[in-house]
């Protein structure tokens, strides 16, 4: 038994942390997170090059380096750590892995090597104006077949919708309902018949769009029909990688909570220094440290691709997102009415937390998820 | 980063069940892993159980082969319990002679000392119970009062000590006492042992809301021990003190994971028998208390690589106690709120005996007070891992 990440693994997070913290400062957060686009290309395209973050876990056959979701787990860290603006949760967590799961070897190598090189923006549209996280919110039906496939209705949510240049389409064949008829499409994001609309996120730093569909022409990839057991998959996939990211942002607003709290004086002591604040620092640590037991933890079974998945995805999911979004909301607490301002991060974190909280269904939706994984 | 066995873990892992499997028979197969906290079920047996495990080592296994021991490390301790709890066998009589004065022995001892007490530990001819908390001196443990005087070639003990659990089944107690006289604070303090089974020493059992009484008090009246039965220098025993309570805190709650998740597991076929599953909020709770188990389990693993690689504890450590007692109270609560009306009632009858359900949610609402109350926790969280500034204090009224 080994917990530890690797003197590799340790030397990738210090590469990933230097990069970042280069390219990613509060105020290119700041930029960034104002504009429509919500990225810089030429970031994108350094973390490509410099570091190969986008083909970090595709197979060597399709681009890519073929390392395992606990080396994606940290690069995912330190890019919450940071709140990295990038459509990379988008194409890497969400599609890159959607086509790994569900597509033939000769889809792989057609859609892959793009997104490896940096060169492809890509995303998973599933959910729809309902809301909703499971097999049940896709109401979306797939008329036609093979080539002559053609996809209506709308699907929201869609993180970096409007931006991808390739967009995975989960929908279903008419007359289905359930875990069955569900299948992935792939649409080019200029095709005829799709309107995308940016939506106005409380959370600036990941932006989310509507796909209005009007029989688009779609490619089916893989065996449509048969997709529920690959995007289930891909879903508890996704939830480990947003808990690791998660718990980027947590140590993150810990650590603002501890500096301040150690510097701001009040009735002439530390605010630190009173168990009131101290306190609420030690539960945020316990919280922050058994997140990252429990997403480390969880990225180990993805890499291994273990029955444990399942359930332990849905665990992560639901521990850190609770874990975020109470350590966000205390340091804006012990940060005081500072940290209520626009000019202070902590307003930043907080909207992340709790975006990232719903994204993929929140810590609710999980435990029931969860108590039917493991038999309840 | 791998949770799977290596070879040389898998081997003790099969020498462990081997064992066991060929132990763990009749009687003590009966006890189905009952005693432990409330819970003397069948004392005697224990008595005998746990005579079986000293003889073949396993009682004393961290210790050096010298002293009687295996010389195991951590991971083999936690793979020993881990089979320990999946066997259900007997809950263990030992902790405090062997969990937190074996340890601390062979830290600050004396050849001597460890050669008179290790092996009657291992033998279970000398339980030991811990004398530190008083009326005056619970969270503050440096205010301890109890005196010990020389006089001659002994100790002469005087004072009152209070939460000794199963100060009633011991034979020595190790005991914080203040031997330099009008020192205060942690200064002038030393870490004696002082044998129960004499005239100065009066045990009275202390009723607690369960019922049951395995905390007790303990009143020193010129109560006599050697003047060799000091542990670490006279005058100096906070240091020693604090060590094992550092072992308390630290590594007890490894192997304590198993524990609990058999008890959510009783918990979610009970709630399942009585219908509760069909209630979302049950459910939630069951599912959060799943959570939570598994938690301290890879909290756990942490813990134990970072022990194994380093030798220390990291910050994962000091959150070990906060998290398993918030987590066992909570998980008393659920248990109650799943009977319903019948929570209400002990299906046991009259004689306030109690059934699993109610003694995890009565009892557990000791374990955030002792060994370091949930609140003196996130003081050691703040100061110690976080480096956030200690409180100033009031100068003591007697300083």
């Amino acid at each position: 038994m080994n917990f530890a990440f690797s003197d590799e693994q340790e030397q990738l997070r210090d590469a990933v942390r230097k990069f970042l913290d280069a390219k990613s400062p509060e105020a290119e957060v700041r930029r960034l997170m104002e504009t429509t686009e919500g990225y810089d290309p030429a970031v994108w395209t350094q973390m490509a090059q410099e570091l190969g973050l986008q083909s970090l876990h595709i197979p060597e056959a399709h681009g890519g380096q073929g390392f395992s979701f606990v080396e994606l787990g940290i690069v995912l860290e330190e890019m919450g750590r940071v709140l990295l603006c990038a459509p990379y949760f988008s194409t890497v967590c969400l599609a890159a892995n959607a086509i790994l799961n569900v597509g033939t070897d000769a889809q792989q190598g057609e859609l892959l090597p793009g997104i490896a090189a940096g060169e492809t923006i890509a995303t998973l549209a599933f959910t729809e104006p309902n809301g909703k996280w499971d097999a049940s919110g896709i109401t979306m039906e797939a008329k036609g077949s093979g080539d002559a496939t053609t996809l209506s209705g709308s699907k929201m949510f869609v993180i970096d919708g409007h931006t991808a240049n390739t967009i995975v389409v989960v929908a279903r064949q008419a007359g289905t309902s359930g875990e069955d008829g569900i299948g992935f499409y792939v649409v080019d994001a200029d095709a005829k018949g799709l309107t995308r609309t940016p939506l106005a996120t409380m959370d600036q730093t990941r932006k989310q769009a509507r796909l209005d569909f009007d029989g688009v022409t779609a490619t089916p990839l893989g065996d449509p029909g048969a997709g529920w057991p690959a995007l289930s998959k891909t879903l508890d996939q996704a939830a480990v990688c947003l808990a690791n990211e998660m718990v980027g942002g947590a140590q993150r607003v810990l650590d603002m909570s501890v500096e301040y709290a150690k510097v701001r004086v009040q009735f002439g002591r530390p605010i630190g220094s009173f168990q009131a604040i101290k306190h609420k620092c030690a539960d945020m640590l316990l919280e922050v440290e058994s997140g990252k037991s429990a997403a480390y933890y969880a990225a180990w079974a993805a890499a291994e691709d273990n029955e444990e998945l399942p359930v332990v995805a849905s665990l992560a999911k639901a521990y850190c997102s609770d874990a975020y979004f109470h350590a966000a909301a205390e340091n804006i607490q012990i940060h005081g009415g500072i940290g209520f301002t626009w000019e202070h991060p902590a307003h930043l974190y907080f909207k992340r937390a709790k975006s990232s909280e719903i994204l993929l269904g929140d810590a609710t939706y999980h435990r029931e998820l969860l108590a039917q994984r493991i038999g309840i | 980063m791998d949770f799977r066995d290596s070879p040389g873990e898998a081997a003790f892992r099969d020498e462990v069940r081997g064992w066991l499997a060929e132990h763990l028979t009749d009687e003590f197969a009966e006890l189905g892993g009952r005693g432990g906290p409330a819970d003397e079920t069948a004392w005697e047996t224990r008595v005998e159980w746990e005579k079986l495990l000293g003889k073949d080592r396993w009682l004393g296994m961290a210790w050096p082969e010298e002293y009687g021991g295996r010389a195991a490390g951590f991971t083999e301790q936690v793979i020993f319990n881990e089979e320990y709890a999946k066997a259900n066998a007997p809950a263990r009589l030992s902790l405090f002679g062997e969990g937190l004065f074996a340890p601390t022995l062979l830290a600050y001892g004396t050849d001597d000392q460890k050669r008179r007490f290790l092996p009657k530990i291992q033998a279970v001819e000398e339980l030991w119970c811990q004398g530190y908390s008083e009326p005056g001196a619970g969270s503050d443990l440096a205010n301890v009062q109890t005196k010990a005087v020389l006089d001659g070639e002994q100790w002469v003990v005087n004072g009152q000590k209070v939460w000794t659990t199963l100060a009633h089944r011991a034979q020595w107690c190790f005991c914080v006492t203040r031997t330099e006289p009008g020192s205060h604070g942690h200064h002038g303090l030393s870490y004696l042992l002082v044998p129960m089974d004499q005239p100065g020493v009066e045990v009275r059992p202390l009723r607690q809301m369960t019922g049951t009484a395995e905390f007790n008090e303990v009143f020193f009246s010129d109560a006599r021990t050697d003047a060799h039965n000091v542990l670490g220098e006279v005058d100096d025993g906070w240091k020693v003190a604090m060590a094992t309570l550092g072992f308390e805190r630290g590594t007890a709650f490894l192997s304590q994971q198993l524990g609990f998740a058999r008890e959510l597991e009783d918990l979610i076929t009970l709630a399942q028998k009585r219908g509760a599953t069909a209630d979302p909020i049950v459910r939630q709770e069951l599912a959060d208390s799943f959570v939570g188990v598994q938690i301290m389990k890879f909290n756990g693993m942490r813990m134990l690589t970072g022990l194994v690689r380093s030798g220390t504890l990291g910050p994962e450590a000091s959150i070990g106690k906060l998290y398993w007692s918030t987590w066992h109270r909570q998980l008393g609560e659920r248990g109650i709120r799943a009977l319903g009306a019948d929570g209400m009632e002990l299906p046991t009858g009259p004689g306030y005996d109690l059934d699993e359900q109610h003694r995890i949610f009565l009892f557990s609402r000791a374990e955030t007070i002792y060994a370091g109350s949930s609140e003196i926790q996130r003081n050691i969280i703040g100061e110690r891992v976080l480096g956030l500034p200690r409180e100033p204090r009031e100068k003591r009224s007697n300083e």
